[in-house]
């Protein structure tokens, strides 16, 4: 992957970035019995040889263990109940949360996802370097696996794999939701996945468990620990800002000496569509999202029927946490405490971790494939009123060109004819988009009898939110290039410093909205003027930033691009300043914007199409963003949008 | 002095100036010296008497001038491909190791083919030639004090026993910087002149008692522009009284540790203070890098110890005004020259405790699964503080060598026993032989009551999975740490390099610290390029109440090396910072030297640095002590 000569994400970070090639693991499970090949001999090796840890044993060793045992007086001191009920209430967490990996569960998901994946995926694909590279690392120091989390299927989809390539199955972290789908929850406990509650704020003797319990399977290697970086599905599409609880917890042991190295292994699934796709649309809308149940998933039969075309899981490039942090912490400052004893984390660890957690999504970004309908996905969400085939088509592949010269990593079918490309595309997307008389359009949802205009509004808010998913998926690509643009749209004149202060505006704003590295404004800048200027849409004579004869199309789709959000956060921002009354809660919050950008879409709806304003990802985005900033620049905001 | 064939005129006569200084000084010894020392001698103890110990001045003459201890004492593969070990001092002299030579070939990936011998004799070309300071001498000769400047004896004292000391030796590197002169002083008075002199001639002193600092603590700075003289303490080894009363001794600091406890034991006492390098080490250097003897346990380290110090620095003589076992009269001035590497002046005499010889001595040995019962064991030793005089624990990689060095089997009936323990520790017990590691005990007392502590150490040691091994398994790991030196030089001669290095560290950290640090060595080998898989091994040698003392020995094959002894050094800094991040102390007893000083500002803190600076400037503003040790 070519990348700007200025992007050097530092010492211990993989710099190569050309991408592996991908195997199809489907194809043999058309070809042989699922059966024989859920029965096969599995003996995965695990680190350094040890043998496996009964469920039973772990549980033993993290309830003796000093860190739990501290806790636990502690913890009957302050509440003065006797340490012995304490303890029992420590088994009891850790009986709730614990995994209980059973090689025959696995076995049965073995061969019933084979037959699920091969009715709804036409492919998935993986790459082989990846699993062999990962292989290594589980041998040599304890790994930890981080996924990027768009679906439910993924942690399915995960153990599916490396029981494939037979590989140490991972010990996955998963959101106590589950655990109310009877049966089901019980399943996945036995195919590896332990249950953390959602919320445990001041719970000591909780934080406690969970961590201890995370830590003695890391230390030990029994498995390799699995966890998504970004807490939950993202229902947008966009990777989510980084939660930073378990990562902390895992690459403690190496601060504390306890483990040489930790080994972080970032992962990127891609789907070409997403089971959850109107779902997500719904849920951002407002619909709650319906609970976990084993009903529902039974209910949630009739998708076997469709078509979800392919999805690319990418294993990256292992990252050494010893390398990173060299020169970054300094080990010896652990020495003076025990490490039995919980504590904070030290700023000079909490920084490192942030952006190591930042990186690490990045790089799960950078890795995601990207399908073609994404690029015209992109399009289309710039053209609502719809736009005739052939210049969708004709910007598809202009906008081709531009998306791999900025390096994205795109599955472009080799050898078909361009129009094939996209009519294939828009077949397997018909829900979102259809073709009528040369035309393309959004597809609205037409609900049977009258429709008022709020409902009215809400489909036509269902599909370009479902439609925005896809769009979200290439903006990591495009996300440097595009706001320097609208800096240079915004900012007063062409002088570069002036270009940079626009640019760092925008960084700030949009921080929570996209995953930009804390500190990382002036390399980011850098490299958006790097692209720019290499794909010929901008110069730079001296100080300036101009753009060139021809940069007008790029210039103006990435104005395009980020005008949703531009908009979105443009109608918060005039929500705060002139409805919102003192001593609004954040509960209160969301509803409130949200009936506020419903009656300034119902009333502007001819220029203002920022549908995506409904989307509660967004509001709460960008209630972060003007919390984040001073009352100043909130009224700044307010001046600039 | 070699002629140089681009040296000028002036040189030339610089030369023929110092021959024939040279030439006057040999007159002067075998005249006048001799008086004057014994009076020296009168002086110190009211009855002449001759010079017992057993270091001579010219220490070539009965040790190997580049490699470890006796020139008569050797390790070397036969031609019959077996390993003997040559002259008369010690148990394995004479004897021939047959396995060591498949132990050697296998750990290291080396073979006897490819030998890489020392240079024979020291080259005097690639001594530079004296800086001497005329004054100075002049004076010296005037006192009749012992000296020398050839450079046979500079070079001798020009280094320690770092890797990267012993292995320019044997390439016959040319020497940057070495001392001009050597003194030997015969007692204290010697030396209080000695200084004076220094401070009068502006003259930089660096103080050698036994020689065998691993910390680069001998050479000589580089940089140092005045005349270097090695102040040789090894004639100061007199024992100049006994208490029996208090049980103290008072002694001159040059003498080595194996006089020391020989003289001591014909009165029926020991000191007790047995570091491994006891054969060669001296008391002012044990007290000069706050050494620790093996048998720590029962006697103490060198601080424990010492009652009285006195020690000659530019200021002046800092001495007690009593011997009061323990006093309270503000920080302990001991404390300043314990620990402080020759930087503020020479250890003279020194007062320490003594104790009956024990009247019963017995070894023993247990083997354990594995590394970590082993130092769960040691962990409840030292909690119910009850531990031997001595107590290690060898790792894995430590015991298999330990068997490598097992002589030839005299009988079939030992050989056939051999057998069964094997046997039974691998087959019956279910000790996997690469796992199982090995404790090697040495008690000390009288007879009911070794054998009662003997008891209690075992039976804790059976909780924790150990089971007696054996006397015979314990005596030869001890038997170990004295020739391993000697199996250095073994090494050198085919292409391995090797060195030790120690710390102490908290209990709960030992387990991860052993680890951590030999995962890094072998790691950084790897990336320098090292061609073969190293050697790291560790043991605990010392238990604490808190914590305990590990000591590496880490080695490796180094064919295909540009710069072996660059890479070895890049190695062990890794490996030091490795230790340092672990929790572990930057030196137990090794001290520090030049080779750790770029850590004592993170070990001790800015102001630590700086209240031992403020004491160095205030005792010795001219930097006479000049070997730049520790700051």
């Amino acid at each position: 992957k070519a990348c700007t000569p200025n992007y050097s994400p530092g010492r211990g970070w993989p710099t190569s970035q050309t991408q592996d090639g991908f195997e199809d693991i489907l194809e043999e499970r058309r070809n042989s019995s699922d059966l024989k090949y859920a029965l096969r001999c599995y003996a995965p090796v695990l680190y350094k040889g040890v043998t496996p840890c009964k469920a039973n044993m772990l549980k033993n060793i993290v309830l003796q263990s000093d860190q739990l045992r501290y806790v636990i007086n502690q913890v009957s001191q302050e509440s003065g109940e006797a340490p012995d009920i304490i303890q029992e209430e420590a088994s009891v967490i850790l009986e709730e949360m614990a995994h209980r990996l059973q090689i025959s569960t696995v076995r049965f998901f073995a061969f019933a996802l084979s037959k699920a994946f091969k009715t709804l995926f036409q492919h998935v694909c993986v790459n082989e370097e990846g699993i062999q590279r990962l292989q290594q690392a589980i041998q040599e120091h304890p790994v930890v696996l981080l996924p990027s989390h768009r679906s439910y299927m993924d942690f399915l989809l995960m153990s599916y794999i490396l029981y494939t390539y037979d590989l140490a199955l991972p010990v996955i972290a998963a959101g106590m939701d589950f655990m109310g789908m009877k049966f089901v929850g019980e399943m996945l406990r036995m195919s590896g996945a332990f249950f953390i509650r959602r919320s445990f704020g001041g719970d000591k003797l909780y934080w406690a468990v969970f961590s201890e319990y995370v830590k003695t399977m890391l230390r030990n290697g029994f498995a390799p620990i699995e966890f998504f970086l970004e807490g939950t599905r993202s229902r947008t599409c966009k990777s989510l800002t980084p939660k930073l609880g378990l990562l902390n917890i895992v690459i403690e042991p190496f601060f504390k000496g306890e483990v040489f190295d930790v080994n972080l292994v970032p992962i990127s699934i891609s789907y070409e569509r997403i089971l959850e796709e109107s779902l997500y649309a719904r849920e951002l809308l407002g619909v709650p999202k319906p609970k976990e149940s084993t009903s529902g998933l039974l209910k949630a039969r009739r998708i076997l029927s469709e078509d979800y075309g392919s999805i690319h899981v990418y294993f990256g490039q292992p990252v050494s946490v010893r390398s990173l942090a060299q020169g970054k912490v300094n080990r010896s400052t652990y020495n003076l405490f025990p490490r039995h004893i919980p504590r904070k984390p030290m700023e000079e660890t909490q920084s490192f971790v942030n952006d190591t957690a930042y990186r690490i999504v990045r790089l799960q970004e950078d890795n995601m494939v990207l399908k073609p309908w994404v690029l015209m996905a992109s399009l289309l969400l710039q053209n609502l009123e719809g736009m005739e085939l052939s210049v969708l088509t004709e910007q598809t592949v202009w906008l081709r060109g531009l998306a791999l010269s900025y390096a994205a990593f795109l599955d472009w079918p080799d050898h078909a004819p361009t129009a094939k490309v996209v009519s294939s595309s828009l077949a397997l997307h018909r829900g979102l988009a259809c073709v009528s008389g040369g035309r393309v359009s959004l597809v609205v949802g037409e609900p049977l009898g009258p429709v008022t205009p709020e409902e009215a509004l809400f489909n036509r808010a269902v599909s370009v939110l479902s439609c925005a998913s896809y769009r979200n998926q290439v903006l990591h690509v495009f996300l440097r290039p595009a706001m320097l643009a609208v800096a240079m749209h915004t900012a007063a004149s062409s002088k570069k410093n002036e270009v940079y202060n626009c640019f760092s505006f925008l960084w700030d704003m949009f921080s929570n909205d996209f995953i930009l590295c804390p500190g990382d404004t002036v390399q980011d800048f850098e490299e958006a003027c790097y692209l720019l200027v290499k794909t010929g849409a901008v110069q730079m004579p001296q100080q300036d930033i101009v753009m060139t004869d021809i940069g007008q199309p790029t210039l103006s789709f990435f104005n395009g691009l980020l005008e949703p959000f531009l908009q979105g956060y443009q109608v918060v921002c005039r929500y705060l300043c002139e409805e919102a009354s003192e001593g609004l809660t954040e509960k209160q919050y969301i509803p409130a914007v949200r009936s506020f950008a419903h009656s300034v879409l119902c009333v502007f709806t001819g220029n203002l199409r920022c549908y995506e304003v409904l989307s509660s990802d967004m509001q709460k985005n960008a209630l972060a963003a003007l919390l984040r900033g001073k009352l100043p620049t909130q009224k700044a905001l307010l001046a600039r949008l | 002095m070699a002629s140089n064939n681009n040296s000028s005129d002036r040189q030339r006569i610089a030369q023929q100036r110092l021959s024939r200084i040279a030439a006057h000084l040999h007159k002067h010894e075998d005249g006048n010296s001799g008086i004057i020392a014994k009076e020296c001698k009168i002086d110190a103890t009211g009855s002449p008497e001759e010079n017992k110990g057993t270091v001579p001045r010219k220490r070539q003459e009965i040790m190997k001038w580049n490699g470890w201890g006796y020139s008569d004492s050797k390790f070397l593969f036969n031609k019959k491909g077996q390993a003997e070990f040559t002259g008369k001092r010690y148990r394995l002299s004479g004897m021939t190791l047959p396995r060591l030579q498949d132990w050697f070939e296998n750990t290291f990936g080396a073979s006897v083919k490819h030998k890489s011998p020392a240079t024979p004799v020291l080259n005097a070309s690639v001594v530079p030639p004296p800086r001497l300071n005329e004054a100075f001498v002049e004076n010296l000769k005037a006192t009749g004090i012992p000296f020398s400047n050839e450079a046979e004896d500079r070079v001798f004292r020009a280094h320690g026993h770092c890797l990267h000391e012993i292995f320019a030796l044997r390439e016959g590197k040319k020497f940057e910087r070495v001392p001009d002169m050597v003194v030997w002083p015969n007692c204290h008075k010697d030396v209080v002149k000695i200084v004076e002199l220094a401070c009068k001639h502006n003259v930089c002193l660096i103080p050698y008692g036994g020689g065998t600092s691993v910390t680069s603590a001998l050479e000589c700075p580089p940089e140092e522009t005045r005349c270097i003289v090695s102040l040789d303490t090894s004639q100061m080894n007199r024992i100049l009284w006994l208490d029996e009363n208090n049980l103290v001794a008072h002694v001159e600091a040059g003498i080595i540790g194996q006089d020391l406890e020989r003289l001591l034991n014909e009165s029926g006492y020991c000191s007790g203070h047995e570091p491994d390098s006891m054969e060669f080490s001296s008391l002012g250097g044990w007290v000069a890098t706050r050494a620790s003897g093996m048998k720590k346990n029962v006697y103490g380290n060198i601080e424990d110890l010492v009652i009285h110090i006195k020690a000659v620095t530019p200021r002046g003589v800092i001495e007690k005004s009593c011997q009061g076992p323990r006093t309270s009269t503000g920080p302990d001035i001991h404390h300043f020259i314990l620990g402080s590497e020759g930087t503020l002046g020479v250890v003279t005499e020194v007062t320490m405790k003594i104790r009956p010889i024990p009247e019963y001595q017995k070894y023993g040995s247990v083997v354990f699964p594995n590394f970590e019962a082993g130092v769960a064991c040691l962990r409840e030793v030292a909690k119910q503080r009850c531990a031997p005089a001595s107590i290690r624990l060898m790792d894995n990689k430590q015991f298999h060598f330990g068997h490598a060095l097992k002589p030839q089997v005299s009988s079939i009936f030992t050989h056939f026993v051999e057998g069964l323990k094997k046997f039974y520790i691998t087959k019956l017990k279910g000790f996997d032989p690469h796992q199982l590691v090995v404790a090697t005990l040495l008690f000390e007392g009288d007879r009911e009551r070794v054998l009662q502590h003997e008891k209690q150490v075992y039976d804790i040691a059976a909780t924790f999975g150990g089971l007696a091994a054996g006397e015979d398994n314990g005596q030869r790991g001890y038997i170990l740490t004295f020739v391993i030196a000697y199996l250095r030089d073994l090494g050198m001669d085919y292409c391995v390099v090797a060195e030790s290095f120690e710390t102490s560290v908290p209990w709960d950290r030992v387990l991860d610290l052993c680890q951590n640090v030999k995962e890094r060595i072998i790691r950084e080998c790897k990336e320098r390029g090292v061609q073969f898989q190293p050697l790291t091994s560790c043991r605990v040698t010392q238990t604490y109440d808190s914590g305990a003392c590990i000591y590496f020995y880490f080695a490796f094959n180094y064919r295909g090396l540009a710069d072996p002894v660059h890479t070895y050094e890049q190695v062990e800094h890794a490996a030091r910072e490795e230790i340092l991040a672990n929790g572990g102390s930057l030196s137990h007893h090794h001290g520090v030297g030049k080779l750790r000083k770029e850590w004592m500002k993170d070990s001790i803190s800015n102001v630590g640095v700086g209240m031992l600076k403020s004491v160095k400037e205030y005792v010795d503003p001219e930097n006479i002590f000049g070997n730049r040790n520790l700051l």
